[in-house]
């Protein structure tokens, strides 16, 4: 018997070795270029060119906090509308939510920006109906909204899956003990459905925060994220140091921020995987 | 209350379709432009087939895909296996939150953090085009490990832990009580993370393109170079035919899904 379990511990050393060279190192090295100049030898000065950018931090933590409260403020009604619809229209509309989960992100990114574009398809229809042509790509909102159609189904379907497993009879209960709708709703639904919005703010915001190609393509070219400057620097060998240093301390502040949410939501963490 | 939310339903939908929908109707355009339709045609698909380039890519997302899926699925089974025979918590835990990194980081962090690993290693070995398939193929199998790897741990759990013993009693070997119980139980979640290790392959952009040298395209890394330039509506073909593929196989597998579900319930 000790035997057979020694035999099934020996299956987990290649993945264990694989994570070691191609997990850990890499973030090592990502340390170690921050740390050091071309030549190799220490230095902060990589770090000291982080003020730089701090504009560009500042730009994306506000742009991907705010595509995520969008994303929030529509993915919950959404997912609580389609909790509450019968069980076959439930599934049919499930489906219709995953399928661009399907779909690159290119592909998505890049049809908005068809229909976005100065004469695009939006500007032309509005044109045929005798309203201006006005400019959309190359704004703030048109790189916020594409975060938030990118990304939402991302916050839905986690929230949907809470509220699904969800009991009726714990807000029938809040009912008969006299809460109206909106205080059973805040009182009980919502509070236990926070596991599922705590997961789909952090399938949110993450991808959020570091995307490059969304800016691209919705900022025309002027709107610079945290992703565009880190994308920027590895074109070059020269700058691989700097952008080593953003990239650290992006992936802090992000393991940071999603240690902090996990924390809340511990008793829902039965996957075994614990997280920093 | 029940139209509001009808209404709200339908509304978002329409929003998150659209663009799609006009990327397709786009593609049948003569003409370049994205605002007016002209007349139907198809050659922004005959341009698109006549190049030897989008079938090369093709294959190349394919090959991809398959042996980052293979190996991810092999290695990441039997980490599984071992890590659910493992008792001291803190190890698992370890090796749990190891296993995790790069699906908690962000794609663009995975993917510059191998890349400066292959960089330099690349200069120590004083290789000048360190970057290409095989880069590709490890940063591929190291982002899809952690869901195989989520995927098959819980179905260790639904099984009854007394089934291999209770096969050894009947004379099994170690090995073959592996293969004849154990194997068949996790098999359902083997598949899932084969299935999910493949897609998410084949979607793969950002960690690809930090990872790939210039011999090597995939389609989401050609998509990008094409939308790059001036784009022209070649790129709206290809779009519009992965879209529609991945439509046929959605309805596909929820087709046979829903005929599995009718047998399982006779």
């Amino acid at each position: 018997m000790k035997q057979r379990s020694f035999m099934a511990r020996i299956c987990a050393s290649p993945h264990i070795v694989w994570a070691i060279i191609f997990i850990v190192a890499p973030l090592l090295f990502v340390a170690y270029y921050a740390f050091t100049d071309q030549n190799g030898r220490f230095t902060f000065s990589n770090i000291a060119e982080l003020s730089a950018h701090w504009e560009t931090f500042l730009l994306s933590v506000c742009f991907s906090l705010i595509a995520t409260a969008i994303c929030l403020l529509i993915g919950y009604p959404l997912a609580y509308a389609i909790s509450k619809a019968p069980a076959k229209r439930r599934s049919m509309l499930i489906t219709l939510l995953m399928i661009p989960m399907w779909m690159n992100l290119l592909i998505r990114t890049y049809s908005l920006m068809a229909i976005l574009d100065d004469g695009g398809f939006l500007n032309s229809l509005l044109g045929s109906i005798g309203i201006p042509e006005f400019h959309i790509v190359g704004t703030s909102g048109a790189v916020i909204f594409g975060m938030v159609y990118d990304f939402l189904p991302y916050m839905v379907m986690p929230i949907h899956s809470v509220l699904t497993k969800m009991d009726d009879r714990l807000s029938e209960a809040a009912f008969d003990l006299g809460c109206n709708r909106l205080e059973a709703l805040l009182k009980v639904t919502l509070p236990m459905s926070l596991p599922g919005i705590i997961s789909g703010v952090t399938m949110v915001f993450v991808p959020s925060i570091s995307t490059f190609y969304i800016s691209q393509k919705l900022g025309g070219g002027t709107i610079f994220l945290i992703g565009d400057t880190i994308e920027m620097q590895f074109q070059n060998p020269a700058t691989y140091n700097v952008g080593a240093a953003i990239s650290l301390v992006m992936m802090i502040l992000i393991l940071i921020s999603v240690a902090v949410m996990n924390h809340f939501s511990e008793d829902s963490d039965d996957d075994g995987g614990i997280i920093l | 209350m029940k139209t509001l939310s009808k209404v709200f339903i339908a509304l978002v939908f329409v929003i998150m379709y659209a663009p799609l929908a006009v990327l397709i109707l786009f593609s049948f355009n003569s003409s370049k432009s994205t605002g007016v339709f002209s007349e139907f045609s198809f050659r922004w698909y005959a341009e698109l087939f006549s190049s030897p380039e989008t079938f090369l890519a093709l294959r190349n997302t394919l090959i991809l895909a398959a042996s980052s899926a293979a190996i991810a699925t092999v290695i990441g089974t039997g980490a599984a296996i071992g890590i659910n025979a493992m008792k001291n918590k803190y190890v698992k835990g370890a090796i749990s939150s190891v296993t995790n990194i790069p699906m908690m980081n962000p794609d663009i962090v995975t993917g510059i953090s191998m890349m400066l690993l292959f960089v330099f290693i690349g200069g120590l070995l004083s290789v000048t085009e360190v970057l290409s398939f095989w880069t590709m193929l490890i940063a591929h199998v190291t982002f899809n490990l952690p869901y195989v790897i989520l995927s098959v741990m819980p179905k260790f759990r639904q099984m009854d832990k007394h089934l291999p013993e209770a096969a050894m009693d009947l004379g099994c070997t170690p090995l073959q009580a592996f293969f004849k119980v154990e194997l068949h139980s996790i098999l359902p979640g083997i598949i899932t993370g084969a299935v999910m290790a493949f897609t998410l392959s084949l979607d793969d952009f950002v960690i690809s393109y930090f990872t790939a040298g210039s011999s090597f395209q995939t389609l989401p890394l050609m998509i990008y170079s094409m939308t790059k330039k001036e784009v022209t509506p070649d790129m709206y073909a290809l779009s519009t035919i992965i879209i529609v593929t991945i439509l046929a196989l959605l309805i596909l597998s929820n087709v046979l899904g829903a005929k599995g579900d009718k047998k399982a319930t006779r």
